[in-house]
């Protein structure tokens, strides 16, 4: 009965490494599609960047500081930069997504006064960075993410194959091999008590044979097994 | 590390940086006006200037990620070369931190926390920069 358990657990645990290695694949397949892509946001990113710090120089160069600062004010006033996270699930691993929200909507003060389209530009520039920022922001929580996560699975697959199922494997050796020592033992009490039993049978037909041969009539007769019975008329 | 993340949950974008990336970055829109915010949160942005001390610029670091409401948080390389310890250690997912070029620091790709753990898990990366969480 307890190798019938054994037998279960070891289906069990055998079928749990199967299941957590696909895990674990689907997982490290996803990761390795977001690395490739999250090392060429981030180098792109450098180019933005500059690319937008030269716009704002340029409209600081046209506008002037108080141009650019107003042009700043304006912009706070309104709704900030709103992103939504999403939540992608892979292979039952939650992982944060950023959606970026809607950009501010053309703020049309800020083209007053001089120097007003190169602080639209400049704007237009800053905002696509942000954009991408916010985009590599997202690929780096997955990554990250996706990272702890496959560590824990790799962890338990492992776990599991080196650890939980050998020793399940060894457990079942040992109860087969006791079941066949007790089942050998049986035998070999059988075969003990038959040969016993032989040898108590030869013993007797011995004996019988030295009887007969001492004196035959000394064999008992029936009649006189039996001893005295009313009822024989001898 | 469990995040509770609620779909479609509006948040903002943090910035810490030097002025000329700070206002580039108010003027795309990402500065909060909403003054319930700001009182209770302070502003989502911060400026690190010449004179700013290294608690100052901890504590904006701090404020900014401890902030449930923020998922992003744009940091010049400049400034996190300066807090390098708070963010070698810093683990939780949300917000995440990105580190950016500013303007006269070119952007170094070695110092990049984040870009030392792919490196790793790339195969090529430099074991002793980066430092292998558990």
């Amino acid at each position: 009965m307890t190798l019938i358990t054994f037998k279960t657990r070891l289906k069990g645990a055998q079928k749990g490494h199967s299941l957590l290695k696909k895990k674990a694949d689907a997982l490290v397949m996803r990761f390795r599609s977001i690395l490739a892509v999250l090392k060429e946001a981030k180098e792109k990113m450098c180019d933005e960047m500059r690319a937008a710090h030269v716009a704002l120089a340029y409209s600081k160069y046209h506008a002037g500081d108080a141009g650019v600062s107003f042009a700043v004010q304006e912009c706070m006033k309104q709704q900030p930069l709103k992103t939504r996270i999403r939540s992608d699930n892979v292979a039952g691993v939650a992982i944060p997504i950023f959606q970026r929200g809607d950009l501010l909507s053309g703020n049309d003060t800020a083209g007053m006064g001089k120097g007003g389209e190169q602080i639209r530009e400049a704007r237009n520039k800053w905002q696509q960075t942000l954009a991408n920022l916010v985009k590599a922001g997202s690929l780096q929580t997955q990554f990250v993410v996706l990272d702890a996560a496959i560590k824990i699975t790799n962890r338990r697959v492992n776990a599991l194959d080196k650890v939980v199922v050998p020793k399940i494997i060894n457990t079942l050796a040992y109860i087969n091999s006791e079941l066949d020592e007790l089942e050998r033992e049986e035998f070999f009490r059988l075969k003990m008590i038959q040969k016993k039993k032989k040898n108590l049978a030869e013993e007797e037909l011995r004996q019988d044979e030295l009887a007969r041969q001492a004196g035959v009539a000394e064999a008992p007769s029936m009649l006189e097994t039996f001893g005295a019975d009313e009822d024989i008329v001898a | 590390m469990v995040i509770k993340i609620k779909e479609g949950e509006e948040k903002l974008v943090g910035v810490i940086g030097d002025e000329d990336t700070v206002t580039g970055m108010l003027l795309a829109g990402v500065g909060d006006n909403n003054a319930e915010k700001k009182a209770r949160y302070g502003p989502n942005y911060f400026i690190a200037t010449r004179d700013k001390h290294l608690d100052q610029l901890e504590e904006a670091f701090t404020r900014m990620t401890n902030r449930p409401d923020i998922v992003v948080v744009l940091i010049t390389q400049g400034v996190a070369n300066d807090i390098r310890h708070l963010i070698v250690d810093y683990d939780k997912t949300i917000p995440a931190v990105l580190e950016i070029p500013s303007k006269d620091i070119p952007y170094d790709a070695n110092d990049d926390t984040v870009l030392c753990k792919v490196n790793i898990a790339l195969g090529n990366g430099d074991v002793v920069r980066g430092k292998k969480k558990k």
